[in-house]
């Protein structure tokens, strides 16, 4: 009964964990398969294109229907908004759309569809209208299979993009790649790093401490640059090594604008997370274990390997998954000292978001984001056990 | 004892007065920095004096989410938006912007009527044109002691003009030099990327300095690139190169052949909280005078043609200032005036493109 009282105290987080975290996810799950503003604003035109099913085009009819509700939207100027979600299917019909409705004559009504092909030749091309098509059904899987660089292809199977638009699966593998590399980087650097302060003087643990969180309390913006400053051809770095004479000055060292200036950076950036939550683990670890195991006969080596590092396990688990899960999401490092190679996946949700407006397919790069750390999870669950992980 | 009694009453006066004039406000969004600097020197102070309307000035770095979050939330607090290209029309698009037709913009100074003082293509449905900036290529003049660059194709020839190259890392106006660098008419350039073999030619121009170039994210790396030497020659924004030669002295030049010139907008957003004081202060924006003050401050050109006629000395350091403006017809040059409707029509496609061949 005390269990049961004390368990309500965490309603408040709970009902914000759902307001802020469960609810946003599901409309933007919802946003991925589900656009209904061109069934809204061109109902005719959507029964009209239900039942056709190509090759040839439609029938004058059709063009008809669509000719006057294209009309109807301009004066209500919602032209717009449907002219940029075909335009997303088939690239180039927003401004065919846009002037079709001005140039359009209520007398050629009758003939609508040579009006229309007059007015732009793309009415006349079949797969305009299959594009059409796509655009006036709210459900939709396009922006998924926009997002593993597939698309539907005009007799309705599913087909790969063409080679030069293929984009968002290596952006998906890179991303995971430089994750996976930054983590590793951070553990092998961290975990020394972290084991002399658990196991120094306590002014020495402070002092580590401090070094730990002072980058911390620098702006992003600033650490980055200061790599760029140290790292490029004509950086810190490269003059040192030219001034003691390692490298001849007209060989010096790309280390940034290419993928060893992105793992550079985010690890650096992303070293106290690892180095936090191992130090928390490793200050717990008795140190009577180590002198245990060496009265018993063991020597440093074989007392490091089965007695500390079982015992660290879980501050590895606990830093290696916060690493992992923030430099997925990281891309304003990569993208300001990555170079060619410095986009990751998401700076292109980001593009989605924030410039093309396209939401959808925004909230489906997400999604498979989302989908692909579960996974990762979940694996990591079953090999490590996220019940032994530590944050402290 | 009386004296501080006046004086709380005065201080509870001002109190209530400054409350009272802060419901007379407008919210402007801008991009910051040295531009944000200009403008208020240019002509939000005169905006304040001349109406008694409170500018509150916001940053923001011309992304549309926000935006598009107010509006479709009903809960807008941005009323005024500095907005280019295909933003503004994609935000238009979407029913985020309320239409100009609304507004009476104000005749120029000798009394020509605004519709016959802007260029064609300045006034669009929902944004007012204010400033032209234009991307260029520029360089350190000590990298090339012999003979500088002189055309866009020199930027794209190695062999002659050694060093690596700043270039943006995003496709737009960056294709359109890339076509030009490879002898395509500035006319020309815009039929050749609406084909597939236009759109090769600008990828394949760029590819021959592929592995020279050096890709920049932020406006403010490539006059830094330059400085350092990193680069010799750089993909740039005028205003940033003009900053560092005027303020930190740099020895850049501006090679103006080339040039893809693009057009900065005020619009305002779909039910704005202060729609009235909006109307006002873009109506006052777009006088020729206020584009002239902005243009004493930093390197974007006036749209109308009367304010390019108003454009006197750098409000720092007294110099002429329209030597550095990107339309200056003195720079001769190939120009190139930036189609926002292609963009708009393609950019999808063709970030994704740009991404893809980036990757390769």
């Amino acid at each position: 009964m005390v269990r049961l009282n004390a368990s309500w105290l965490a309603l408040p987080l709970i009902g914000f964990v759902v307001v802020t975290l469960v609810v946003p996810i599901f409309s933007l799950a919802k946003l991925s398969v589900y656009d209904a503003t061109v069934a809204d604003a061109l109902p005719k035109t959507t029964a009209a294109l239900r039942s056709w099913t190509g090759p040839e085009l439609p029938d004058a009819n059709t063009y008809a229907v669509v000719a006057a509700e294209l009309i109807e939207l301009q004066e209500n100027r919602e032209l717009g908004r449907v002219a940029s979600r075909v335009n997303r299917i088939a690239s180039g019909m927003r401004s065919t759309i846009s002037k079709t409705p001005r140039r359009f004559r209520r007398s050629e009504e009758e003939r609508a569809d040579l009006a229309l092909i007059a007015i732009d030749e793309k009415w006349g091309k079949p797969q305009i209208w299959y594009a059409f098509k796509q655009a006036t059904q709210a459900f939709s899987s396009r922006n998924f299979l926009q997002a593993i660089d597939m698309r539907i292809a005009p007799d309705g199977s599913i087909e790969r993009a063409p080679e030069y638009q293929r984009v968002y699966v290596s952006l998906f593998l890179r991303t995971l790649l430089v994750a996976v590399a930054v983590t590793l980087l951070c553990l092998i650097i961290g975990y020394p790093m972290a084991y002399a302060m658990a196991n120094s003087s306590p002014l020495w643990t402070r002092f580590l401490l401090v070094l730990v969180l002072i980058p911390f309390w620098t702006s992003l913006l600033v650490r980055t640059t200061s790599w760029i400053v140290l790292l490029q051809q004509q950086g810190v770095i490269n003059d040192i090594l030219v001034f003691v004479g390692l490298i001849p000055d007209d060989e010096r060292l790309t280390l940034v604008h290419n993928m060893t200036g992105t793992l550079i950076a985010m690890t650096q950036v992303l070293l106290p997370f690892m180095i936090l939550p191992l130090y928390s683990v490793m200050a717990t670890i008795p140190r009577n274990l180590s002198l245990a195991a060496s009265s018993l006969g063991a020597n440093p080596f074989q007392s490091f390997i089965r007695v500390y590092l079982p015992n660290s396990l879980p501050g590895v688990a606990a830093g290696g998954l916060l690493v992992f899960i923030l430099s997925i999401g990281y891309y304003i490092t990569p993208a300001l000292v990555g170079g060619s190679q410095g986009q990751l996946i998401s700076n292109l949700i980001a593009y989605h978001l924030q410039s093309s407006l396209n939401w959808g397919l925004a909230a489906a790069l997400s999604v498979l984001l989302l989908l692909g750390v579960f996974v990762l999870y979940v694996i990591y669950d079953r090999l490590i056990g996220i019940d032994r992980m530590k944050l402290g | 004892m009386n004296g501080s009694w006046t004086k709380s009453l005065a201080w509870l006066v001002t109190l209530s007065t400054s409350y009272l004039f802060a419901q007379e406000s407008v919210t402007v969004v801008s991009f910051g920095g040295s531009y944000a600097k200009a403008c208020i020197e240019g002509y939000h102070k005169a905006f304040e004096a001349e109406t008694g309307i409170k500018i509150n000035l916001e940053d923001y770095n011309g992304e549309l989410a926000q935006l598009r979050a107010q509006v479709e939330a009903g809960a807008v607090t941005w009323d005024v938006v500095d907005a280019e290209g295909p933003q503004l029309v994609l935000a238009c698009d979407e029913g985020l912007l309320e239409p100009i037709d609304m507004l009476n913009l104000p005749p120029s100074p000798d009394g020509v009527p605004a519709e016959d003082d802007y260029p064609p293509g300045t006034l669009t449905e929902c944004g007012v044109g204010g400033l032209y900036y234009a991307t260029i290529v520029a360089y350190h003049p000590e990298v090339f002691p012999a003979s500088e660059p002189s055309k866009i194709e020199d930027f794209f020839d190695i062999d002659s003009f050694p060093g690596r190259r700043a270039v943006h890392r995003n496709p737009q106006a960056v294709l359109e030099i890339a076509l030009m660098g490879d002898g395509v008419d500035p006319s020309d350039v815009y039929d050749a990327l609406r084909s597939e073999a236009g759109v090769q030619r600008a990828f394949a121009s760029l590819a021959r300095i592929k592995d020279q170039i050096v890709w920049w994210e932020a406006g403010a790396q490539p006059p830094q690139m330059l400085a350092d030497r990193e680069v010799s020659m750089a993909i740039a924004w005028n205003g940033r190169i003009f900053n560092a030669q005027m303020l930190e002295d740099q020895p850049f030049k501006i090679m103006w052949d080339g040039r893809v010139v693009d057009t900065g907008s005020l619009v305002i957003v779909a039910d704005a909280p202060n729609l009235a004081n909006a109307r006002k202060f873009v109506e006052f924006a777009s006088r020729a005078e206020s584009q002239a003050g902005v243009a004493s401050h930093i390197a974007y050109a006036p749209v109308r043609y009367s304010g390019f006629n108003l454009v006197g000395n750098h409000a720092v350091t007294g110099k002429p200032m329209k030597p550095h403006l990107p339309t200056n017809p003195d720079h001769g040059g190939r120009s190139l005036t930036f189609d926002v409707e292609f963009w708009v029509d393609n950019r999808d496609e063709l970030v994704e493109r740009f991404t893809s061949w980036l990757s390769r």
